[in-house]
């Protein structure tokens, strides 16, 4: 019987740090020409550089260095006036040189924050997320395990290297202790993820997909007896890659810790993988044997002196904070705190801004994203945006209603259409004859149909029990197969009835 | 003066990946233990006052435009390779896990 | 005989139609037909494609093109050069059979210029000795005395030109393995101004250290050939982008008058045989009478630079040799059904480094480890700043400065091989210029009296100054070749008959 959260963060304050890893977006690879194209066929985007050939040596992609400064300064980070790579010495198969080039004691930048809000018992509660240090680095090539039952490390009997992705410029970020969590620890560990998501794609120097690898967290988790100042062991979780993900891996990994702690055992510093399945993490490389990563200054690149002027220029060039644009929008759009942190919730705050900057209401955009295609997203485990409906598709569909072209539930048919594969909003209502029955003849003779059909009931109404007459806009809504507007037929029948 | 052991040297030769035989760990123990204290000398003059010089020249800021240039093809990237397969390069099972 | 001739001699041949590049190509093949077996200079004879390149120069000449001086001149090539599809082995078993998909820069720039390359020459394993007794496929022999060793790590550079089996050839200058052989065959070395040619594609030993240089019988061939190989290459970041200095005319218009010669104080006397300082004395009387002024300098922190030295390279080269792991290419050793690719990379490590290398390897891997990066590499990396100033200083107080290059004449083989120490107090003199980044060359100051073997004269320039050496050089060589009335190879006397 695993232990209650509550029981633990009674007990336990957890200390929290964050390491994310962020491919850039660049064109070509952080110390070479190759390409960076995701998903392309095998060790087609390699080249003796990435490769770690005999011979070969790196030159700094300088857009890479832009983009990192970028980053560095959207997280008010100072920038170094001097930063160095440096070599960190291990040995791994999907790692060409057995060493990975990346910063060690001279990160390009250091000493930011980022504060993000929670939605706590007492409302909005901000928090600082201190950055140590934001440094650039590469990324490894992808094995493939083959062979044994589970396509995992553990039990192949050989292994598959592909490099295209080695080389891809990768950039650290590295939170110092977040303190004074208490038990929000794991929403504030997704609010962070997702807030620099954010500010990263609106830098637009990645394409921050944590399903596709180009934005990956390290969750770090140690726990304190209430009241104690010392540190417990942390572990390090790795393999998070979705915002859910981030807060259960660190709310699992606390529950973890404390019923060790409460057994009298110890925590053992180590790695541990997240198993999206399960929820749980599982053990990795032990960290008792110290790595000894003999980092140096490497001697095939020269230290990074940026230019003032170039720093300026890009602080100046820095898009609007997704935090204030968020608020600028909450203001424009008149919408409520709660409703506000349930579209950031769900995650459909941009989309419901480029459904509004088509032309839809505000209200009208927000209403078809956190419902109908919220519903259908839930019931297909993704999320909205990964659904096969665009923001052009809904501002259609909002139109087409404003327009009395369409119900509100012949709109829930169409977007079902239009997730199922069926073409565009307008495709749709072309193929399946979708229109609203206004006219007056059509309508009537259903009428007529409806109060042949149910004499008492049109009795009724004449004698002016008017609620009595939705049994008949019912049945001719039936009829009509719900092409017709409610309120049409409502007056129409009504004035019929002579009421 | 430096005294390495057999027991240090077998773990920079984990460190560094070579399977040292008992003889050549001890061989080496005893080689090294000369040359380190050779070396050590350094120690005699670099103080605190004296930077240190990783680069013979002082250059910075050498960079590339993001521009994509050909790649190997997969053929020559594969060429060398001891084994391969569906165009990876085929090694033995991994035993450590990802870092 | 042709291949007496020195390189410019060569090409005024070419040029003038007394000869073709075929027929200049077909005649050093004949020689190291004849002399390799003795002497193992070559570890890869080219034949083929040296035809194929001679061809090609020849039909560029008939067809009136303008061609590079040194168009259609044979050369042979350090086997540290990645050269595309040509075995490439760097003397080291770990690389047997490897044929690189690239070409180095240095390659690249000699095939421009229509230079033809007969093969790949023999050198200590990964350039780490100083006698070429480290190549995984035997010693070099020195022409003078096929006994004894042709200096290291271009052992195989050096004893071709000596044995005229090319008039030229590459080398790689990390501690001296240029200028030290050069010195104990009799013939011209340079070790360039670091970054003043492409490390791109030389397979790196010591990256902070390494430079690759022109070998050569005389000072000009030298001076030709450093021109077409010197120049900014933007596919290596530590590439000095400025115009390369005058050096071919300067080795046109050897003239020393009113130049300031320093001879460095800590570089001469104990450990230096009797017959070296001998030569060195009569030398700087030489220059002396050409109107030079010679003047005492002295660089106190000299004597540490050969314990920076041993830290500093191992410590550079653990990290890159990691790469030689039996993944991607070279030789795998062990790989057999349930074999571990750790287990694999450990075995052919073993197997595939030699023992010179491991011992760096296990030095640099002590000296970069946690808890002795300090005291070791970081020390070392100080004192290269102490050398540096000691170079600084000296420069003040003289325009060059000069040393006997090796301390003694050629050894015999096996005779050092067992004790380290000794092996490396063969770099006394040429460490100091590597480690400041400057440039050196070694010439020919005559035989020694006890050995009658060749003896070296160094000559150091700041960076960037490297016309100065040829300038020197080139006045140095004309005043002793009147002494002599003939090259000192005309004496060369290890192959008998054939020399
Ligand atoms: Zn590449």
């Amino acid at each position: 019987m695993s232990l209650k959260y509550e029981d633990v963060i009674a007990k336990y304050e957890p200390v929290l740090g964050l390491e994310v890893h962020v491919e850039l977006g660049t064109a070509s690879k952080m110390f070479c020409g190759c390409n960076t194209i995701f998903g392309a066929e095998p060790n087609t985007q390699t080249c003796p550089v990435c490769l770690g050939l005999p011979g070969a040596l790196p030159v700094v992609n300088e857009k890479a260095i832009e983009y990192t400064i970028m980053i560095g300064l959207a997280l008010n980070c100072s920038i170094a006036p001097f930063s160095r790579f440096a070599r960190k010495n291990y040995f791994y198969p999907d790692m060409p040189k057995n060493f990975q080039t990346s910063q060690y004691d001279e990160p390009i930048c250091i000493n930011g924050f980022l504060d993000v809000e929670i939605d706590t018992d007492e409302g909005i509660k901000k928090f600082r997320v201190e950055i140590e240090r934001v440094h650039m680095e590469e990324d490894t090539g992808k094995s493939l395990h083959m062979g044994g039952a589970t396509g995992r490390i553990h039990g192949a009997d050989y292994s598959l290297l592909d490099y295209n992705r080695a080389g891809i410029p990768l950039v650290e970020i590295v939170t110092k202790i977040v303190p004074g969590t208490g038990k929000y620890a794991p929403e504030v560990a997704r609010a962070y993820v997702a807030e620099l998501r954010d500010i990263l794609r609106s830098l637009n120097v990645s394409d921050v997909k944590m399903e596709q690898g180009s934005l990956r967290c390290d969750a770090n988790v140690s726990l304190r007896l209430i009241g104690s100042d010392v540190l417990g062991t942390r572990s390090e979780t790795k393999n998070v890659n979705s915002l859910r993900s981030v807060e259960r891996a660190v709310r699992g990994e606390m529950i973890r810790h404390a019923e060790l702690l409460n057994k009298g055992e110890r925590v053992v510093q180590e790695t541990r993988h997240f198993q999206e399945d399960t929820g749980l993490t599982r053990s990795g490389r032990s960290k008792e044997q110290a790595e000894d990563y003999r980092y140096f200054p490497e001697p095939d690149l020269v230290p990074i002196v940026p230019d003032a002027t170039w720093i300026e220029t890009l602080r100046a060039a820095l898009p609007e904070k997704p935090s204030t644009h968020r608020k600028r929008l909450q203001e424009a759009w008149s919408v409520p705190d709660k409703e506000m942190a349930s579209m950031i919730n769900a995650d459909v705050l941009e989309i419901v801004e480029a459904t509004v900057n088509l032309g839809a209401d505000p209200a009208k955009a927000r209403g078809w994203w956190l419902g109908e295609i919220a519903r259908i997203a839930n019931e297909k485990d993704v999320t909205a945006a990964d659904l096969p409906i665009t923001p052009k598709d809904v501002a259609e569909i909002v139109a087409l209603v404003a327009a009395g072209e369409l119900t509100d539930k012949l709109a829930r048919q169409v977007i079902e259409a239009v997730i199922a594969g069926e073409g565009r909003p307008s495709e749709v209502i072309e193929t399946r004859g979708i229109k609203v029955v206004s006219d007056d003849g059509a309508l009537m003779a259903a009428i007529e149909k409806a109060i042949a059909a149910q004499p008492e009931v049109a009795e009724k109404v004449r004698g002016g029990n008017l609620p009595a007459a939705g049994a008949l806009i019912g049945a001719v809504m039936k009829e009509t197969e719900g092409q017709a507007d409610a309120a049409k037929v409502r007056e129409l029948l009504l004035k019929h009835l002579g009421q | 003066m430096a005294e390495i052991s057999r027991d240090d040297v077998a773990n920079l030769a984990r460190l560094a990946r070579i399977d040292m035989a008992p003889a050549e760990l001890d061989h080496l123990a005893s080689e090294l233990g000369v040359i380190l204290n050779a070396v050590a000398r350094v120690q005699e003059v670099a103080g605190q006052n004296v930077p240190p010089t990783s680069h013979p020249l002082p250059l910075q800021n050498v960079y590339r435009k993001d521009e994509v240039t050909p790649s190997l093809t997969p053929e020559a990237a594969l060429s060398a390779a001891p084994a391969s397969e569906e165009q990876r390069f085929k090694v033995p099972k991994i035993l450590g896990e990802e870092a | 005989m042709i291949i007496k001739r020195n390189a410019a001699d060569m090409a005024a041949a070419l040029a003038s139609g007394e000869t073709t590049s075929v027929a200049l190509t077909q005649a050093h093949l004949d020689r190291i037909a004849e002399v390799d077996k003795e002497v193992h200079a070559f570890l890869h004879v080219d034949s083929e494609g040296a035809l194929a390149q001679a061809a090609l120069a020849d039909k560029k000449r008939a067809a009136g093109e303008k061609l590079s001086p040194l168009a259609g001149i044979p050369l042979a090539l350090k086997d540290v050069m990645v050269q595309k599809g040509i075995p490439t082995t760097c003397g080291s078993k770990m690389l047997e059979g490897w044929r690189p998909p690239y070409d180095s820069t240095v390659v690249s720039k000699l095939r421009a210029a229509d230079v033809v390359i007969l093969g790949k020459t023999n050198m200590d394993e990964f350039a780490m000795g100083s006698s070429t007794e480290n190549s995984a496929y035997g010693p070099t022999h020195n022409p003078w005395d096929l006994s004894r060793i042709p200096g290291g790590s271009g052992g195989g550079s050096s004893a071709s030109l000596a044995a005229f089996e090319a008039p030229l050839a590459i080398g790689t200058d990390t501690g001296g393995s240029i200028r030290q052989p050069a010195a104990v065959t009799g013939t011209v070395g340079v070790k360039p101004t670091y970054g003043g040619v492409s490390r791109y594609g030389l397979v790196a030993f010591s990256s902070s250290l390494d430079q690759a240089g022109p070998c050569a019988r005389t000072v000009l061939d030298a001076a030709l050939l450093h021109e077409v190989i010197a120049g900014h290459d933007p596919k290596d970041s530590t590439s000095i982008n400025a115009p390369v200095p005058a050096i071919v005319a300067a080795a046109k218009n050897g003239n020393v008058k009113g130049l300031k010669i320093g001879v460095i104080k800590e570089l001469q006397g104990e450990g230096y045989q009797a017959g070296v300082l001998n030569r060195f004395n009569e030398s700087l009387e030489l220059l002396a009478g050409l109107g030079a002024e010679i003047v005492e300098v002295s660089c106190p922190y000299f004597e540490y630079a050969l314990a920076a030295y041993y830290l500093i390279a191992p410590s550079e080269c653990s990290s890159n040799l990691a790469r030689f792991d039996a993944m991607r290419y070279g030789i795998r050793v062990g790989d057999a059904s349930g074999v571990s690719a750790e287990e694999v990379m450990n075995l052919t490590r073993e197997v595939g480094f030699g023992r010179e290398v491991k011992r760096r390897i296990i030095l640099g891997t002590y000296a970069l480890s946690s808890g002795y990066y300090d005291a070791y590499y970081g020390s070392a990396q100080k004192v290269r700043t102490l050398i540096k100033q000691d170079f600084d200083n000296a420069f003040l107080k003289a325009d060059v400065l000069v040393s006997p290059t090796a301390p003694t004449t050629a050894f015999k083989i096996g005779e050092k091989a067992d004790d380290p120490i000794a092996m490396y107090l063969n770099d006394i003199a040429t460490i100091p210029v590597n480690m400041a980044g400057i440039c050196g060359m070694s010439l020919p100051s005559g035989l020694a009296e006890e050995d009658n073997l060749p003896t070296g004269f160094q000559i150091m320039a700041p960076a960037m100054k490297d016309d100065r050496l040829y300038n020197v050089g080139a006045a140095l060589e004309a005043a002793l070749l009147s002494k002599w009335g003939a090259p000192i190879l005309s004496h060369v006397s290890g192959l008998g008959a054939r020399a």
